[in-house]
């Protein structure tokens, strides 16, 4: 399948990851390697066999509609990059002309 | 030696069940208990490095609470007073949760895990956080941003992973049991190659409430110990139904400290794994396997040989499933609410601070996952990786049940080679994911596992496991086979295998 640089930048970008040029070169053949071992579940004829999303059955499950405490407000922003006005400050999240 | 060193070294090596005991009787103060183990860790961590974070101002004031309890006569926990150490992947309010990562690097969680406030709800002490792989995603703690841990039984080489701190904590004597969490073998792969005890609760028997989620569908916390009736111990404290997660099983956990204590397994059906040995297993590690299977012959259980065919599909199906849950479940570090942020200058925007940090916060194995998972995940793709990987999970759940419809039990080596040497593996992402060949299986179909101890091999005297497959929710089936092949092998050994530790400088 040959994975390529520029195609490993492509999936970074996706994965909002800024890769270096040199980490890149690392990526690409460790992935490709990777990837081809991977496809190996397609040797399985599996057609007809249901996909499994979980370890076991789930059910939906509900719980009592009831009032707790939420987090501690000020604990919770102490961990965060920034904050103001017991807020989290993010960066700008428009483009300039908008 | 002073006499107060003196008896440290007489505290820490004791059971767990032996320091509760201790305990509870007034021989010994809950104290004393976490001030001997803390010595320890002062003495001996900057060697093995088992421990990202020791919180013990707090665990002596834990601990002289609970002396308190006790010496007022209030009803405590069964393990009260006892030490634990806790992957630094679970929540403890108060102390940093860093998942082995720079980009949670001094982060406080504002709330504790399910798994923390179990055990500080029976009163147990917590020591401090152990190091892990990056997220927990590695075999050998050499993912981890603030270093490997040492494997005691050699500290040139790996103590597994990813739980390698919490298993080489509880083998150098430094806890007498801690907590991990198993999402491919992070619990039993360390244990095994350390030459302790390492369970995987059933998939929704213990709770991932406040367990920083690699791969939602598969982590799973669970017991670190010395000795098989240890683990169970904590085991009961831990598992249970918890409405905070809601893949938590409603149902009564399995009597696993009363099957740690029965020890028997005659007429017990056991299946050895066809798949899973042969090429590609050290011979020492073969060996001790089939000693000990023949070992349970002796004592009255029956062998059967069971072939699971699409347990050789396993390796590729967790590297796509587990991946693409990691890219989803990462995508929160985003820089925004908690952890690093880079590049925050004003002008870049939301996004492109967001790729700077994760770029600046996520370690090479992390960054090859998430791609893994975007790729896997990304139209085109989905069907023949993503997709065929969720049916392959199926087939391979279906080998289980077919496999328990005869035996009660399956048995295979808990990994394939012992521990090697740190920096051996670190370049070749292919043959690190190898060592968890034997545990995924029951991390993809969501069974009880675990590995227990079965002696050194020959070639290399480092630690061999056995892991022991259980059909959902007969957990308890783990602890019958692993307390039989402890009591039987203990007594042929003259003592638990760790007292044969090598022990180099401070580990004497």
């Amino acid at each position: 399948m040959a994975l390529t640089a520029e195609d490993v930048a492509n999936l970074a970008r996706l994965a909002r990851i800024e890769l270096t040029e040199a980490e890149l070169e690392v990526l690409a053949p460790q992935l490709d390697v990777i990837l081809e071992s991977v496809a190996r579940v397609s040797e399985v004829a599996a057609q007809d066999i249901p996909p499994s999303s979980h370890a076991l059955p789930l059910s939906n499950v509900f719980r009592e509609d009831k009032l707790r405490p939420c987090l501690p407000r000020e604990e919770v922003l102490a961990g965060a990059p920034a904050a103001e006005q017991m807020r989290f400050r993010v960066p700008r999240i428009l483009e300039e002309e908008a | 030696m002073s006499p107060s060193q003196a008896s440290d070294r007489e505290i820490f090596r004791h059971s767990a069940v032996d320091l509760a005991a201790k305990i509870k009787s007034g021989e010994l103060s809950s104290a004393e208990v976490v001030r001997a183990h803390l010595d320890r860790i002062a003495e001996i961590d900057g060697e093995i490095h088992a421990f990202l974070y020791v919180d013990g101002e707090r665990a002596l004031a834990t601990a002289a609470r609970v002396d308190a309890k006790i010496a007022a006569g209030e009803p405590v926990g069964r393990l009260a007073g006892v030490p634990l150490a806790l992957k630094d992947i679970l929540t403890y309010r108060g102390a940093p949760t860093t998942c082995g990562s720079k980009i949670l690097e001094g982060w406080l969680p504002p709330y504790d895990a399910t798994v923390t406030r179990r055990v500080l709800d029976h009163d147990m002490v917590i020591l401090g956080k152990t190091n892990l792989d990056e997220f927990a995603m590695g075999s050998s703690t050499e993912n981890s941003a603030y270093g490997p841990t040492r494997n005691p039984w050699d500290t040139d080489r790996i103590p597994g992973g990813s739980g390698g701190g919490s298993a080489a904590a509880v083998a150098a004597f430094e806890a007498p049991l801690a907590i991990g969490t198993d999402t491919g073998g992070s619990i039993r792969q360390p244990a095994a190659v350390t030459g302790t005890v390492g369970v995987k609760p059933t998939y929704g028997g213990s709770s991932r409430f406040g367990l920083v989620a690699l791969a939602s569908s598969l982590d799973q916390p669970g017991p670190c110990a010395r000795t098989v009736l240890d683990a169970a111990l904590l085991h009961e404290v831990i598992a249970g139904h918890d409405p905070c997660d809601s893949t938590s099983i409603d149902q009564p956990v399995p009597d696993v400290v009363r099957a740690a204590q029965s020890a028997d397994v005659s007429g017990m059906k056991i299946g050895v794994v066809t798949e899973l040995g042969g090429e590609g297993y050290a011979p020492g590690v073969e060996q001790r396997f089939t000693e000990a299977v023949e070992l349970l012959a002796s004592l009255g259980a029956e062998i059967i040989e069971v072939s699971c065919p699409h347990f050789v599909y396993a390796l590729p199906t967790y590297y796509l499933i587990l991946p693409a849950e990691c890219s989803s479940n990462l995508a929160k570090f985003d820089a925004m609410r908690y952890g690093l942020r880079v590049g925050d200058d004003g002008v870049a925007s939301a996004e492109q601070v967001m790729a700077m940090t994760r770029e600046a916060g996520f370690g090479a194995e992390v960054k090859r996952r998430i791609i893994i998972g975007t790729y896997a995940l990304s139209s085109g793709y989905y069907d023949a990786y993503y997709g065929q990987a969720q049916k392959v999970r199926t087939l391979i759940s279906r080998d289980f049940d077919k496999a328990f419809s005869q035996v009660d039990v399956l048995v295979s080596p808990s990994t394939p080679i012992t521990a090697f040497k740190i920096g051996e593996k670190v370049n070749d992402p292919l043959a690190m994911y190898r060592n968890d060949l034997c545990t995924i299986p029951s991390n993809l179909a969501g069974n009880a596992s675990a590995s227990f101890p079965v002696g050194l091999a020959p070639e290399d005297g480092l630690p061999v496991g056995l892991q022991v497959m259980a059909p959902p929710l007969a957990d308890d089936r783990l602890y019958r086979v692993g307390a039989t092949l402890e009591a039987v092998l203990e007594s042929d050994w003259g003592g638990p295998l760790l007292d044969r530790l090598p022990g180099t400088g401070a580990l004497r």
